[in-house]
């Protein structure tokens, strides 16, 4: 490396900084300038691809790290009080002494921080020492080179099953028609494969890809966080520009699936990375509670301000009412005495430091870590566990557990949430006639009856925990395959679920409609031999658009990206391969080039997946048997057939074409993004309009004909929220007409429709919107989804210029957005409908029950989503959110005058109904239902005050047709002005507003990726986890927390009282009676564990309980156990107990002999012991670690001060605590006066606990007695008590 | 550890992506299922006590009927004790002292004397304890506990030659290290008592004084050294310090006794155990019993005879000499007795209390009705 001077340095910096913050970036291929110095480089100022996510270095750890911690008030605090006591005419200890807190705290968090460094630092190395193919100039090809040497403007190769590096611009891909899949679920969970085109235009795709011919210049925007935008463009040689968007673009940190191999532009790298943007670790709330806590610790700022004003004013009395100048009065060095009035004024800092301890620091590192037990218990949750998808709940937000026993409004989304998001296709219209699928609806039924059965198991079950546990321990402990599926056959019925998604087959199989059926082949008769007229009639385009009109991906193989088991379960697995290899060949899709593709690379897991698809057809088949009499295949009898044979009967299904690119139709796997367009696909599959292959230009359908028609994508018009449609542009491969098929909500299609298309078909009027809407009415009404399907032909001239258009949009730079928008608005105009589907999204188990728990928890439930009213109500009902016997307001209104009428009209009859004497003794339960309009005016400032007013009257809450941003709004509304404790949850990114905008968040991992999971702050798998982690472990939670923080702020008044009442009887001249190091000691050490395990140990009612009286849940809203009151009440005990603590010893030591320490001796113990007891009041139940932890304390303490006595004869000058406790301890005296202390200072709380129990007990002692009762007769009590 | 366990699941995207291909897939394989232990379900067997009425009713009864037997066990031990107390401070006119109080300087040369008559109305039998008590004494006043060097007690050479700073500014005088430095020492109290017992015919009987065994063992000979421990000369081991300035004798010649000088004489030794609380006591001089048939102190007239060293003005301060019998409980104080008298009966009363609660709401107690 040559010499370059500073200058040239700093000016390559500031070059640097100015290349990385320019709105585009321009990048060239770095492979002329291989081997040459770094100056001379392109692109030599973007970040490189190593990454540290570190925060400290080695060196520079300790400066940081202090720099960080100081940044917290409560250390400076501490620091403060330290450096205060180095000055030496207010310092209460010695100065040294007074260090050790703030040392042993600060230790500690450096300790944590630097090992989460260090592991940090670790997985840093890992993955920058990842290998990776990038292309070199000097070798003429890929080289093995490491991620972290991965450079802006390389050429990278990525295989099948590789995790991208970087950023990658897809300039070629070994897949012919020029697709990459990627699979994102490292990024965001979603698990369906996307595609990736390669930039089009560059050079001759197929005939492979030269790095080094590439010369054009890459133009993209600057790195943002945004996961699916990207624009960029390439600029050829000759100008031509290319636009490319997230539709190229590989991410780094996916994985490359069922492609070869593909060759990407490096664009961003490293910390450039979306990936890497998007990683800003977890979150940081401030809980409720912590709230009210700060407002508690700045009253014990005024008590202290007030006991040291006292200590500084008695202390001038004091020395102005001695007479003279006493022997005891101990001048300065020099011989001198400062004036009273100086001196009263250095005694307030003497005090400060002397009382510091009544603001509770150490609680705040305390909370810290009860909450990572309270989160260690959570996640640890077994019932909180599942299965399917074999996750936990994840607590993202570290410090927000408590706030999940506050909640009092739940806000909920429905789709995905409530319900599965798996669609079942239940019924259609098409062309005005409504086909019910009655078969097909007995099917479901037939289905949904096991659930019920295994119902009763798992309530059984319920009742004895212990084997139901153990049971499944057993089960799940070997993992076994062929056990694991036949375990899931049992459970599929109940759940419909499957590691692949949208493979089971309650969504896959659709019994077609007989009648439909008629019609279909009526209509393939008549029209079959004239092949101009065939697609003309509307039954066939209809199943025609449900084919075609989505972005379903089809794929063979699914199997690769499915995580299976590596171990064998067959006795040779290497027979078994060789058999399967064959197979796996017919498997794999078109080309297979290379023998050593990457597929092959792991034969195993290939084989291993292929033996999982052939249970998944077992099991297929033999439902199908069972359910139907459509002989599908006819497989193997038995279940427990050899591995062997299930491949066979796997070989049987297998395609046998030589090579072609179709496989057989029951090998077809469809992946989608909504769950939506895979229902409609597998219905029109089941009329035998089979989706066999979808390439960015192309749409194959098998038509139930038999023949393959392979239509021309010309584009594809995406599915956004604000127009709430998608359309196909396809050209028909036989008329050679350019159709636009649309599907959408009916809102969003029925004003685009132009004129009727029955008027061209046939003679018959028929008002085929009318019919259709009345239709989509009653599916709405049976809480079904609707889907409206329309057709438009586009001439060829308004479709060139339309395309030519749509290109330009496309390879804008400045709002590129909204000029796609406005062209797909353009196109899609008088469009013909042809008909709408009825799709059922079925409720997830234990829906129902988990919102009535919620509604008898006192929790208000809002359930909104975007669905029509009559299917929100509908499915209100199903979920009993809305009950028969309630009041439901239905609030629908045009325009802001009627609504505040209606407003106004309902508040008044709200409250009247309220009022009414007749109402006064049973529950009434108000529910209002209001779509998005109403609301947008209900929460207009003037009218917002009314709306709340009601909404807090109504127990449940139903806002239809909402947008994303609504929700979030009337989350705020509520949130702000009722200031109560919200909870959001959703599934899917319309949800994420929602739930960042609520208290609490709570995303559900489901079908719509992790978008609503990476914005939550608690990630759960089902929606019934929610009763658990509410009423259960929030409500543990809140508890738990409230109850150690009253305990610590009356821990710390009560001692730091001992040492205040002391400053009367020695001259307010801040001496402590207890060593300092004893009192160190016992804040840090005796008495600091036992309030940590009462806020993660403490269970005062039971899981069982606490489910099963959902009622209980109440104690912790609103203002909860730790409130006003009972901090105060908690402040007067601890100064109550500090006073008998005191003065006890005081009048029984008075007028003797005894010293100091001695006198300090018993003070110490007996407040040990208070303190101590004093939790062991408040502990609901003990167990081991209780038992251990509590004795453990006192004992820590004698040992302690035992051996600290016994030894330390000189070694803490001034104090000498030399044999003090021994001392005491062979005096009866000390255990009567300490057995005293401890008792009288007891008393009151333990009597009026006992009264309060005994006269008027709380709900949750009441909820204590019965789980004290054993299982059965509880079980009984509650239910007779729930009537 | 548990911070750690649960900050992997909270999303670095790439990272636990990356770790996760660098496992080979196979670290993913593992189920994620909590383990079913008692401990992670929070199902460990526990003990729940209920606090009502009807539990607790026999703890309430126990303590009722512990505590008063105890309290009626120390009062009547505390009565047995008999103590004398006799105010010597001189602040009335009619005072012997009266004098001595008046004209007062650390440094005078001639001691003052007084002595004080008393009468003993009944014999006091066994070993009799004789203090002095200080009111108005703080002992206890944060710089003046801190006045000294434990070290240079201890016997460190070092520190004799070199007092630590805490003993400032009794650490030096006129350049020559204190020995014992620190105001603590500076201020001992240095009347001398002198107990005369006046025969029924007239007779002065001087009572004999013990005024060893006064302190704590391990203080006097743990923790109190003097320094050059083979030395038993004295005077040369403290040669090159200086007296504390309120003292009129040097450390060294505190005792005649080498085992009770320096140091580790015990008065000295007493005086250096901080009193607690303003107004104290410390023993003196010990009156051990001579014979069964005698009584150590017999009824009848005494006289103390003081010198009167001590100034006690600047403070308003009380001085006193109290003779005291001992128990197993230390001094007479009915504090504790009644005390525990009158807890035990607030429980017993507290436990009869709710026996009668008990018996109107224990009923209802076991019919679990929850209210709204």
């Amino acid at each position: 490396m040559t010499w370059r001077s500073p200058l040239a340095l700093v000016r390559d910096a500031l070059q640097g900084q100015r290349a990385r913050e320019r709105e585009l970036r321009s990048l060239v291929s770095n492979l002329p300038y291989e081997g040459q110095e770094k100056g001379k480089q392109p692109n030599r100022f973007f970040l490189s691809n190593a990454i540290k996510t570190t925060k400290y270095s080695l060196l520079l750890f300790l400066p940081m790290n202090l720099y960080e911690q100081f940044h917290r008030l409560a250390n400076l605090y501490f620091v403060g009080l330290a450096i205060l006591n180095f000055i030496p005419v207010v310092n209460a200890f010695q100065p040294e002494v007074a260090l050790i807190p703030i040392c042993v705290i600060m230790l500690l968090t450096a300790l944590k921080d630097g090992w989460e460094d260090f592991r940090r630092y670790q997985s840093d190395r890992k993955v920058n020492n990842t290998p990776c193919f990038v292309y070199s100039r000097r070798e003429k090809q890929y080289v093995e080179r490491r991620w972290k040497d991965v450079r802006v403007g390389d050429f990278v190769r990525v295989v099948s099953n590789e995790i991208v590096p970087a950023d990658l611009l897809l300039l070629y891909s070994s897949d012919p028609n020029g697709v990459c899949h990627l699979e994102t679920a490292n990024l965001d969970g979603e698990t369906n494969l996307k595609q990736r085109i390669v930039v089009s235009g560059l050079g001759a795709a197929n005939l492979g890809f030269e790095p080094e011919s590439f010369n054009s210049t890459v133009v993209c925007e600057r790195p943002n966080s945004n996961l699916n935008h990207f624009k960029c463009f390439v600029e050829k040689p000759d100008k031509d520009k290319v636009g490319a968007s997230i539709e190229s673009l590989l991410l780094r940190g996916c994985t490359v699936r069922n492609t070869n191999h593909a060759v990407g532009f490096v664009v961003y790298a490293g910390h450039e990375t979306k990936a890497m943007l998007n990683n800003n670790g977890s979150r940081y709330k401030r809980s409720k509670l912590e709230q009210k806590l700060n407002v508690d610790v700045f009253f014990c700022l005024i008590l202290l301000f007030a006991m040291c004003l006292i200590g500084a004013f008695g202390h001038y009395l004091w020395l102005e009412s001695l007479p003279g100048v006493p022997s005891f009065l101990v001048p300065d060095s020099n011989g001198h005495l400062d004036v009273p009035s100086l001196e009263s004024f250095y005694m307030f800092f003497t005090m400060i430091i002397l009382l510091q301890i009544l603001i509770p620091i150490s609680l705040y590192v305390s909370i810290e870590l009860v909450k990572v037990g309270q989160i260690f218990f959570i996640t640890n949750d077994i019932d909180l566990y599942d299965e399917e998808t074999d996750s936990r709940v994840q607590c993202r937000a570290l410090n927000i557990t408590e706030d999940l026993g506050q909640i009092e409004y739940v806000f909920s989304d429905k789709t995905g949430t409530l319900t599965e998001n798996k669609m079942v296709f239940r019924r259609c219209s098409v062309m005005g006639t409504e086909y019910p699928h009655k078969e097909n609806a007995i099917r479901l039924d037939v289905i949904d009856e096991p659930e019920s059965e295994e119902e009763v198991i798992f309530n059984q079950h319920q009742q004895l925990p212990r084997s139901r546990w153990s049971l499944e321990a057993e089960d799940i402990s070997p993992p076994d395959t062929q056990r694991h599926g036949r375990r899931r056959k049992s459970k599929v019925a109940a759940n419909a679920h499957s590691d692949a998604a949208f493979s089971s087959p309650l969504e896959t199989e659709v019994i077609p409609d007989q009648k439909l059926l008629q019609q279909i082949s009526r209509a393939e008769s008549s029209g079959g031999r004239r092949d101009g007229n065939r697609s003309f009639d509307p039954h066939l385009d209809f199943f025609l658009a449900l084919a075609i009109c989505n972005t379903v991906v089809v794929s063979a193989e699914n199997a690769h990206r499915q995580r299976v088991s590596l171990q064998s379960r067959s006795n040779s697995p290497l027979q078994n391969i060789r058999k399967c290899q064959g197979l796996f060949r017919k498997f794999s899709v078109k080309e297979c080039t290379s023998p050593q593709s990457s597929q092959m690379r792991n034969p195993l897991e290939t084989f291993s997946s292929l033996v999982k698809k052939a249970g998944a057809f077992f099991q297929r088949d033999k439902r199908n048997r069972t359910l139907s009499e459509d002989p599908v295949i006819d497989s193997a009898k038995t279940e427990d057939e050899a591995d062997a044979n299930r491949l066979r009967t796997c070989s049987l299904h297998a395609p046998s074409q030589n090579g072609s690119t179709i496989v057989e139709a029951e090998e077809l796997c469809y992946e989608a993004e909504s769950p939506d367009e895979a229902a409609l696909v597998y219905a029109a599959r089941a009329y035998g309009f089979i989706l066999l292959a979808r390439t960015p230009d192309s749409v194959t359908v098998r038509l139930p004909s038999g023949e393959d028609l392979v239509f021309e994508v010309l584009d594809t018009l995406t599915f956004d929220s604000n127009r709430k449609r998608m359309s196909v542009l396809v050209r028909h491969p036989v008329t050679k007409d350019y159709v636009l098929y649309t599907k959408g909500a009916d809102y969003s299609i029925m004003e685009l429709l132009g004129t009727p298309y029955a008027e061209n078909f046939s003679g018959t009027e028929k008002n085929i919107a009318a019919d259709t809407q009345y239709h989509l009415d009653c599916y709405a009404k049976e809480g079904l989804r609707t889907l409206c399907i329309t057709k438009k032909v586009v001439s060829e001239s308004t479709c060139q210029s339309w395309l030519g258009e749509r290109k330009r949009a496309q390879a804008a730079m400045e709002c590129r957005e909204e000029l796609i928008m406005q062209t797909a608005v353009q196109l899609e105009t008088n469009l013909t409908l042809l008909g709408a589907t009825g799709i059922e999204d079925r409720l997830q188990e234990k829906v129902p029950d988990t919102i009535v728990a919620l509604r008898e928890a006192g929790i208000h439930v809002w359930v909104l989503t975007g669905d029509k009213p009559e299917t929100a109500v509908n499915i209100g009902y199903a979920c009993r959110l809305l009950e028969e016997e309630d009041l439901v307001i239905n609030m629908s209104c045009k325009n802001k005058v009627t609504c505040t009428a209606i407003l106004d009209c309902t508040l008044e009859e709200v409250r009247r109904y309220r009022d009414d004497p007749r109402n006064a003794g049973t529950t009434q339960n108000i529910s209002l239902v209001i779509d998005g309009n109403t609301l947008d005016m209900a929460k207009s400032p003037d009218l917002q005050e009314r709306f709340v007013e009601l909404t807090k009257h109504c127990r449940s809450v139903l806002c239809c047709r909402v947008t994303p941003l609504q929700k979030s709004a009337v989350v705020k509304l509520v949130r702000e002005k009722l200031k109560v404790m919200t909870l959001a949850v959703g599934d899917g990114a319309n949800d994420v507003n929602m739930i960042q905008a609520a208290d609490v968040g709570i995303g559900i991992s489901g079908q719509e990726g992790m978008q609503a999971v990476m914005a939550s702050d608690f990630a759960i798998s089902r929606f019934k986890h929610l009763k658990k982690l509410v009423l259960v472990h929030g409500h543990w939670c809140y508890t738990r927390l409230a109850n150690m923080i009253i305990y610590f702020f009356y821990k710390n008044v009560a001692y730091v009282n001992l040492l205040f009442w002391y400053q009367f009887f020695c001259g307010f001249t801040a001496t402590t009676m207890i060593d300092y190091w004893l009192m160190i000691f016992f804040n840090l050490f005796f008495t600091s564990t036992p309030p940590i395990m009462f806020g993660i140990f403490d269970k005062d009612v039971s899981v069982e309980v606490l489910q099963g009286v959902p009622e209980l849940y109440r104690t912790g809203q609103g203002k909860g156990e730790y409130n006003f009151l009972t901090f105060w009440i908690a402040i007067l005990d601890a100064f109550y107990q500090s006073l008998v603590c005191f003065f006890i010893p005081y009048l029984a030591y008075q007028d003797s002999d005894v010293d100091l320490f001695t006198f300090g001796t018993p003070l110490n113990t007996a407040a040990l012991f208070t303190i101590l007891l004093h939790l062991g009041i408040e502990i609901k139940s003990w167990t081991l670690v209780h038992w251990i932890i509590m004795l453990g304390s006192v004992a820590l303490y004698f040992i302690v001060t035992l051996a600290y006595t016994a030894t330390c004869v000189t070694c803490n000058p001034p104090s000498n605590p030399y044999w003090i406790l021994q001392n005491q301890m062979a005096d009866p005296m000390f255990y009567l006066i300490v057995t005293l202390c401890t008792v009288v200072a007891l008393l009151p709380r333990y009597t009026f606990h006992v009264l309060k129990n005994s006269v008027a007990p709380s709900p949750l002692l009441q909820g204590r007695q019965l789980d004290r009762m054993d299982p059965s007769t509880r079980d009984q009590w509650i239910k007779e008590w729930r009537g | 550890m548990m911070a750690s366990s649960y900050k992997d699941e909270d999303g670095h995207i790439t990272v636990s992506g990356s770790g996760a291909a660098a496992g080979g897939g196979g670290g993913s394989l593992r189920s994620k299922k909590p383990e079913n232990t008692a401990f992670k379900q929070q199902r460990l067997p526990a003990w729940q006590p209920i606090l009502t009425a009807g539990t607790v009713l026999p703890a309430f009864f126990i303590i009722g009927l512990m505590f008063i037997p105890i309290g009626i066990g120390l009062y009547v031990t505390s009565n047995n004790i008999k103590e004398f107390e006799v105010d010597y401070t001189g602040v009335e006119m009619s005072s012997p002292c009266f004098t001595c109080s008046q004209n007062f300087s650390w440094n005078s040369t001639k001691p003052c004397t007084c002595s004080v008559p008393f009468h003993l109305d009944q014999p006091y039998e066994s070993n009799v304890f004789m203090y002095y008590g200080l009111s108005n004494f703080y002992q206890n006043h944060r710089r003046y506990v801190k006045s000294r060097d434990d070290s240079q007690l201890n016997g460190n050479e070092e520190s004799l030659r070199k007092p630590s700073k805490e003993c400032e500014p009794y650490a030096k005088h006129n350049n020559k290290p204190i020995a014992p430095c620190g105001a603590i020492a500076n201020s001992m109290f240095n009347d001398s008592l002198e107990l005369i017992y006046i025969d029924p015919n007239g007779t002065k009987v001087q009572i004999p004084l013990t005024a060893t065994g006064i302190a704590w063992w391990t203080d006097k000979h743990v923790k109190f050294r003097n320094p050059g421990a083979e030395n038993t000369n004295l005077t040369v081991v403290f040669q090159g310090t200086t007296r504390p300035v309120n003292w009129r004798r040097p450390v060294f010649q505190l005792d005649s006794d080498p085992d009770n000088n320096g140091f580790i004489n015990e008065d000295f030794i007493v005086w250096m155990r901080t009193a607690a609380l303003p107004t104290f006591r410390k023993l003196y001089r010990i009156i051990q019993r001579r014979s069964n048939v005698h009584p150590t102190l017999p009824r009848g007239n005494y006289s103390l005879e003081v010198v009167y060293n001590y100034p006690v003005r600047s403070f308003e301060g009380r001085k006193r000499m109290i003779l005291s019998t001992i128990s197993w409980m230390g001094g007479k104080n009915p504090f504790l007795g009644i005390a525990y008298v009158s807890v035990g009966s607030v429980c017993f009363l507290l436990g009869v209390l709710l026996l009668i609660i008990h018996h109107k709401y224990g009923n209802r107690n076991n019919a679990a009705e929850i209210s709204h």
